[in-house]
């Protein structure tokens, strides 16, 4: 069957001989290179609901009066995005099933990227020739949390407009151009009536394409610099070991997109996820508690609970607290995550190109940075929910925040050091362990060689 | 003109009783914190002005008698009845409570729609939009609202517990306060349409179930699918 397909291709293509070579390509077997590909997944599902879901969302910030099955806001004055959401969610087939799928997916979508590059980054898969595609990396995950924030902002309910009402401000406190920035980006002070229609194209278009091309281009890439691999008895710098293409990886492949499917629609069937029909729509006077942004963007919020309160006087500018955890540090840190390849390459004067990759207790140098980068994150994202820990700890927020300033300099820096240790010891356990294990293949002699 | 004085002299006899009764409970219970004359101690305030909704309120949510001086009075099962309620209350507004400060009376109501704005408007930044409870200021728990009956939730808008804002009938009117107990009821049952709840944590619950389901099973599989098709 494959075999006439190739043919008929090749008839009208020429193409049987990059077919065949591509189905022969091997793919690595290590389950953790199939973790870019969980990522890819959420994006094909993401795509079709959100497709589905924009059938029937109106991107309006125009005031309607809501009448249907939510009693409790029944006659309510609302954006028609809010009540459109209202009557997806409630009185169109399926349309709870694939809101609440979509949501989820854009949770897991965010996770599965964070959990593909840290593979990548303690591996050393970025090292030369592979920085373009870490770049793009970035850049992707940059793009997955703006699109997953624009798409928390569209319903219009009380949550998401909190989140756009501190969007606006930390936009307001950048120096000289922020009070421009936001009216221009914001179309006037917040709330305005034309935010929605204006997030809308931006979610479900621009973003969109944006990542699909640097999808396009990041599999390009890998496809014609091939993948890397652990190091092992067969592995060498000059070859790829692993299963062909065709048919084993395609299977695997196959099994996982499905898989993946049916976990987003599982838990978009089974778990409530952003009820916003509880939250109400967004009135600038009324704010709900306990109340975060979705997890990708939490560490941002954390930022801005625990940062300093410095607002900076020149004359008669303002230079707005917000502007220091929510734009410097932001930027700060992708600038770290972009430039980790080059500052590495720097540091450890490497310039070799590098096919087989590195355990990563054979780096501790960079083993301890990235537990450091991921700890940071991770103690932001923790302040982000201090209203929870709080209620949770029976103690007050305020002293939890002092607690999260003191464990956002400290634990990052004992991980780190914890993870450098830990490196250093199983170095040296594998210093004295015998260098390579050889393969022996029985001949038909009955002697021994070596494979 | 015999049966009425009858009448009055039994009302009496049982005012009287209640007030007995009142003034037992309040010695074996209250007097330590709240004093003999009602004027207050170290341990805790003055009843002197008090009216029955506070009464009834801090005693049929459990609040009081507090049971160990100096901590924040939390709802826990009640440890009086009824008639035991309505004597303390006999017995402190015949000792100087404020007897114009009546137990609300709360009528039916189905305007769920004006209840939730006002909920929204006045409640929600404390207990939360499902009423489940939350942090407020410096250690204080706004607690979850589902365990209350409508007299609670109507004596509570009334008179504030704790740091808890009062709301007076200028603020939310009888109509209203109809209106928002009815809402503040109906979140008891909160319709979950979309499936099971992931906790009242909103997105901190959902961010860690994306994590454990989403990336977790995915491993999963891949580690499933990865050694099942090893190089076969
Ligand atoms: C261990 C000490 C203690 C005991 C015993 C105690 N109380 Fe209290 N009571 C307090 C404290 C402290 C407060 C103030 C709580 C607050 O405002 O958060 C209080 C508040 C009250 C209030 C509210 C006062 C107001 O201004 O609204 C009432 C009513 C009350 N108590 C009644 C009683 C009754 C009736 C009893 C006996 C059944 C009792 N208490 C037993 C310590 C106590
Ligand atoms: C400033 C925050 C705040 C606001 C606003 C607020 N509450 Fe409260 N509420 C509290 C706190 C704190 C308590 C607990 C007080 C205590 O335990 O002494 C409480 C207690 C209650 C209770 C008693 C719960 C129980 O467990 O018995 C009810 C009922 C209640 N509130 C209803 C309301 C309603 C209805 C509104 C809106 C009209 C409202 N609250 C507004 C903070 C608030």
């Amino acid at each position: 069957m494959i075999r006439a397909l190739v043919g008929w291709l090749d008839d009208r293509l020429g193409a049987a001989p990059f077919l065949r070579s591509a189905l022969r390509k091997a793919f690595p077997d290590h389950w953790s290179f199939m973790l870019g590909e969980l990522a890819a997944n959420c994006f094909f599902f993401i795509l079709a609901s959100g497709t589905y879901l924009a059938f029937f969302f109106h991107p309006s910030d125009a005031h309607v009066v809501y009448h249907g099955p939510v009693r409790s806001l029944d006659g309510r004055t609302m954006t028609a995005a809010y009540a459109s959401i209202l009557r997806l969610s409630f009185e169109t087939q399926a349309g709870l099933l694939v809101r609440q799928a979509h949501h989820w997916c854009a949770l897991v979508f965010a996770a599965a990227v964070v959990t593909h590059m840290s593979r990548v980054f303690f591996t050393g898969a970025f090292r030369k020739p592979r920085e373009l595609n870490w770049l793009i990396g970035v850049t992707m995950l940059l793009l997955v949390i703006a699109d997953g924030f624009t798409g928390y902002s569209l319903p219009g309910d009380a949550l998401s407009g909190a989140g756009l009402r501190i969007a606006n401000a930390v936009a307001l406190s950048i120096p000289l151009v922020g009070s421009w920035l936001a009216f221009l980006a914001f179309g006037g002070p917040y709330p305005t009536a034309e935010l929605t229609a204006r997030l809308f194209p931006i979610h479900i278009l621009f973003i969109p394409a944006l990542l699909a091309t640097l999808i396009g281009a990041h599999l390009s890439i890998l496809w014609h610099q091939k993948h890397t691999q652990f190091p092992g008895a067969r592995q060498r710098e000059n070859n790829v070991v692993g299963s062909p293409l065709w048919p084993t990886y395609a299977v695997k492949s196959g099994a996982l997109t499905l898989a993946t499917f049916g976990i987003l629609l599982l838990l978009g069937g089974l778990l409530e996820i952003n009820p916003v029909w509880e939250y109400g729509p967004y009135d600038p006077w009324t704010t709900a508690s306990p109340a975060q942004p979705d997890w990708y963007a939490g560490w941002l919020e954390g930022a801005l609970r625990i940062g300093p309160r410095w607002a900076i006087h020149i004359g008669s500018h303002t230079i707005g607290a917000p502007f220091w955890p929510g734009v410097v540090l932001p930027l700060a840190l992708f600038s770290v995550l972009y430039a980790w390849p080059f500052v590495e390459a720097f540091l450890t004067r490497d310039r070799a190109e590098h096919e087989l990759l590195q355990f990563p207790w054979q780096n501790p140098l960079r083993v301890s940075f990235g537990v450091w980068a991921l700890g940071i994150g991770g103690s932001l994202l923790a302040a982000g929910s201090d209203d929870v820990q709080a209620r949770l700890l029976h103690v007050s927020v305020q002293s939890l925040d002092w607690f999260d300033r003191v464990e956002l300099i400290v634990a990052p820096v004992i991980a780190a050091v914890v993870a450098w240790s830990v490196c250093r010891e199983l170095q040296s356990r594998h210093a004295h362990e015998k260098p390579e294990r050889v393969l022996l293949y029985r001949n038909r002699e009955g002697g021994y060689e070596e494979g | 003109m015999i049966a009425l004085l009858a009448a009055t002299l039994s009302l009496a006899v049982v005012s009287s009783d209640l007030d007995r009764r009142g003034a037992d409970l309040y010695a074996v219970n209250c007097v330590t914190c709240h004093g003999a004359d009602l004027g207050g101690t170290a341990n805790g305030p003055s009843l002197q002005g008090v009216g029955a909704d506070a009464l009834d309120f801090y005693l049929s949510t459990g609040r009081m008698p507090l049971e160990v001086p100096g901590t924040e009075p939390l709802p826990a099962p009640p440890l009086f009845g009824r008639e035991q309620i309505s004597a303390l209350i006999a017995y402190v507004l015949a000792h100087g409570g404020d007897a114009n400060a009546q137990i609300p009376q709360v009528r039916a109501s189905d305007d769920l729609a004006r209840g939730r704005v006002l909920f929204e408007e006045n409640c929600q930044a404390c207990h939360g939009a499902r009423g489940d409870g939350a942090v407020t200021g410096f250690g204080w728990i706004a607690p979850p609202l589902n365990p209350d009956d409508p007299t609670q939730v109507a004596e509570a808008v009334r008179i504030g517990p704790g740091i808890m804002p009062r709301f007076g009938p200028h603020e939310i009117d009888g109509g209203d306060l109809d209106a928002l107990v009815a809402y503040v009821v109906s979140l008891r049952k909160p319709p979950d349409a979309g499936g099971f709840s992931v906790g009242s944590a909103g997105p901190v619950g959902e961010g860690l179930f994306a994590w454990i389901f989403g990336v977790g099973g995915g491993i999963l599989l891949m580690l499933l699918v990865g050694e099942t098709l090893k190089r076969t």
